[in-house]
């Protein structure tokens, strides 16, 4: 990372940690923050956040590995979350997952070349009455069927 | 792109669909005072709606007599459980019920703030419950003095889960809010006595929460009228799988599973699953049995599978889950879960002997009775009731004959 671009993370840390406050209870909040603005929570942002908190770093990579939605490795600029849960399932989850895969040219837990897309699969995401559903980052889409699935990979940015 | 999600299906129902103009249950409970809400909340017989079914005015008894500096009352909007999605409907379509509902427990057990933890997954919904709590601060719904009432202030925060499934077990979700790894802690001591950062803490499911302004505002003996003697109210049912009206509906305690099935047009159903992943899997030989916590007990998932489903990839498709979503804390939960897989896997696959199979539900009946969470303790649940109740399926058709099935 060049010295700028740590400088850059150092401050916008700074900044959430205030917002936020340097209390314990306040580390899950901005380890979302985090990885909502940078896709990852790096080794270096993990280090800064844990001296700006007075805790130990190892304590901040053992709150991050333990939640799914965070990562210390870069994801894609969009995370996509297809839900493998039974209701899903049942109602044709895995055509949209292959056309989806085959679309994109990569698997599920991997991310595009271009770092537009990462795949990955979810459990229940509360829609099992309209499956099969998917998280496009924080939003979601429910009724898929292969094609719209794919349409709706392709015009994100 | 726009979210595809729809909401407008028609709801009606005898309690929680009933009418409500939004602050009608906190100005009630304000004239009654502390101790008739409480009064009242027993009289309702309202029992806690996240699956545990503890009785909900007891734990406000608890909470409310516990001396301490501060209080706290926490919304449990961790919906995770495979199959229910009615706390959704809920927070979308009735905050209002949700949030006078935490107005008003704050209120009785004298807590100042109350927070609702929301799980990642519904990260989508902040904009507009934000919105909502916004008027309600303008409307001094939330805020200091809460309708002139001196000395009553109560507000309310949103925080976010991060995909855990856990988080929905109330001292794994505590942890969460404090900022560590969702994993649970022995109880007791309980949430109501030592809960968020030590503080009496009260944890309630949306649904629990929601049927609060209503019990309040028309009276405990109103609400008890639905039901049955040991399950009083109406219960939201979150029903899905082959059917032909997937939704949520509003139904009474007691009502039959054969009835329900009728309701949401299910046609050839072969099974049911009540209570989701961690719930039990009913053959139609008993699906006259009644959903109630007497008898076939749920949070409200109802998963309906068809004659063409094959029970073993349904089983897979649980276990996998627990396997993904245990905290891994305790050796039986961890440990078991995967044995139960690699153990259904096995059958899949046809390498099995029936001493291996009664080891595994052996196995299974350890871990119901040695986890330390709920997660572990009914985990086994499907596994037992699947292989018990679909032995014919599963063990002695000609496997030639499933092969073909969908699922
Ligand atoms: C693994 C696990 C997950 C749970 N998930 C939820 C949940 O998503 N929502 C919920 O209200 N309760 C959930 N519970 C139950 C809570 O621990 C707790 O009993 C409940 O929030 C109490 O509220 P109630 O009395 O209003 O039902 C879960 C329990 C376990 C063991
Ligand atoms: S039962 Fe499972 S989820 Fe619960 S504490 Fe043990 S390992 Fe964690
Ligand atoms: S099973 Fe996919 S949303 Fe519930």
């Amino acid at each position: 990372m060049l010295v700028v671009e740590k400088n850059n993370l150092s401050y916008e840390i700074e900044r959430m940690v205030k917002e936020y406050g340097s209390d314990r209870q306040s580390l899950l909040q901005i380890l979302q923050a985090v990885q909502k603005k940078y896709k990852h929570i790096s080794d270096f942002a993990q280090q800064e956040i844990a001296r700006m908190m007075n805790i130990h770093p190892v304590e901040v990579y053992s709150v991050i590995s333990f939640y799914s939605f965070l990562s210390t490795e870069p994801k894609g600029r969009n995370i996509v979350r297809l839900c493998k849960t039974i209701a899903c399932d049942m109602a044709g989850k895995d055509a949209v997952e292959t056309a989806v895969k085959r679309e994109l040219g990569i698997s599920f837990g991997e991310t595009t070349i271009d770092q537009r897309v990462s795949l990955e699969y979810t459990n229940c995401l509360g829609m099992c009455d309209e499956g099969p559903a998917m998280l496009i980052n924080e939003k979601v889409y429910t009724h898929l069927n292969p094609e719209m699935a794919v349409n709706i990979l392709n015009e994100i940015k | 792109m726009e979210t595809t999600l729809k909401t407008s299906k028609k709801r009606t129902g005898p309690v929680l669909f009933s009418n409500y103009q939004q602050a009608y249950g906190i100005k009630k409970a304000i004239e009654l005072g502390r101790e008739n809400i409480l009064l009242e909340l027993k009289d309702s017989g309202l029992k806690g709606r996240g699956g545990a079914g503890f009785s909900t005015a007891t734990k406000w008894m608890l909470s409310a007599a516990a001396n301490a500096e501060k209080k706290f009352i926490v919304c449990n909007a961790d919906e995770g459980e495979p199959g229910t999605f009615k706390d959704r409907v809920l927070l979308l379509e009735y905050p209002e019920l949700v949030f006078d509902g935490m107005v008003i427990a704050g209120f009785t057990i004298g807590a100042k703030i109350g927070i609702v933890y929301l799980r990642g997954e519904y990260e989508y919904m902040l904009p507009l419950l934000e919105g909502f709590l916004n008027n309600m601060k303008e409307e001094n719904l939330l805020g200091k003095n809460i309708l002139e009432k001196e000395g009553f202030d109560f507000d309310i925060n949103i925080r976010l889960g991060s995909g855990a499934y856990v988080c929905g077990e109330e001292t794994a979700l505590i942890e969460s809010l404090e900022g560590y790894r969702g994993e649970p802690r022995n109880r007791p001591p309980f949430p109501v006595n030592t809960g968020y950062l030590g503080y009496p803490t009260v944890v309630n499911n949306v649904e629990t929460l929601a049927s609060i302004p209503h019990i309040i505002y028309k009276g405990g003996e109103w609400f008890k009228k639905n039901g049955t003697d040991k399950s009083k109210g109406s219960k939201l049912f979150s029903v899905s799988g082959d059917c032909g009206k997937p939704g949520v509906y509003e139904l009474q305690w007691g009502t039959k599973i054969n009835e329900l099935l009728e309701i949401v047009e299910a046609k050839n159903c072969k099974a049911v699953q009540v209570g989701g992943a961690s719930g039990v899997c009913l053959p139609k030989s008993q699906f006259n049995r009644s959903l109630a916590y007497e008898d076939a007990a749920t949070g409200g998932s109802i998963i309906i599978f068809d004659e063409n489903r094959n029970m073993l990839k349904i089983l897979i498709n649980f276990m996998e889950f627990f396997v993904e979503e245990s905290c891994g804390q305790c050796t039986p939960c961890r440990v078991g879960n995967t044995k139960l897989l690699e153990g259904v896997k096995n059958i899949e696959k046809d390498e099995y002997t029936f001493s291996y199979i009664n080891k595994l539900k052996e196995l299974g009946k350890t871990m119901q009775a040695a986890s330390k969470c709920g997660l572990g303790q009914s985990s086994p649940n499907s596994f037992i009731s699947i292989l018990d109740n679909f032995k014919e399926e599963i063990f002695y058709s000609n496997s030639k004959g499933i092969k073909n099935v969908k699922a």
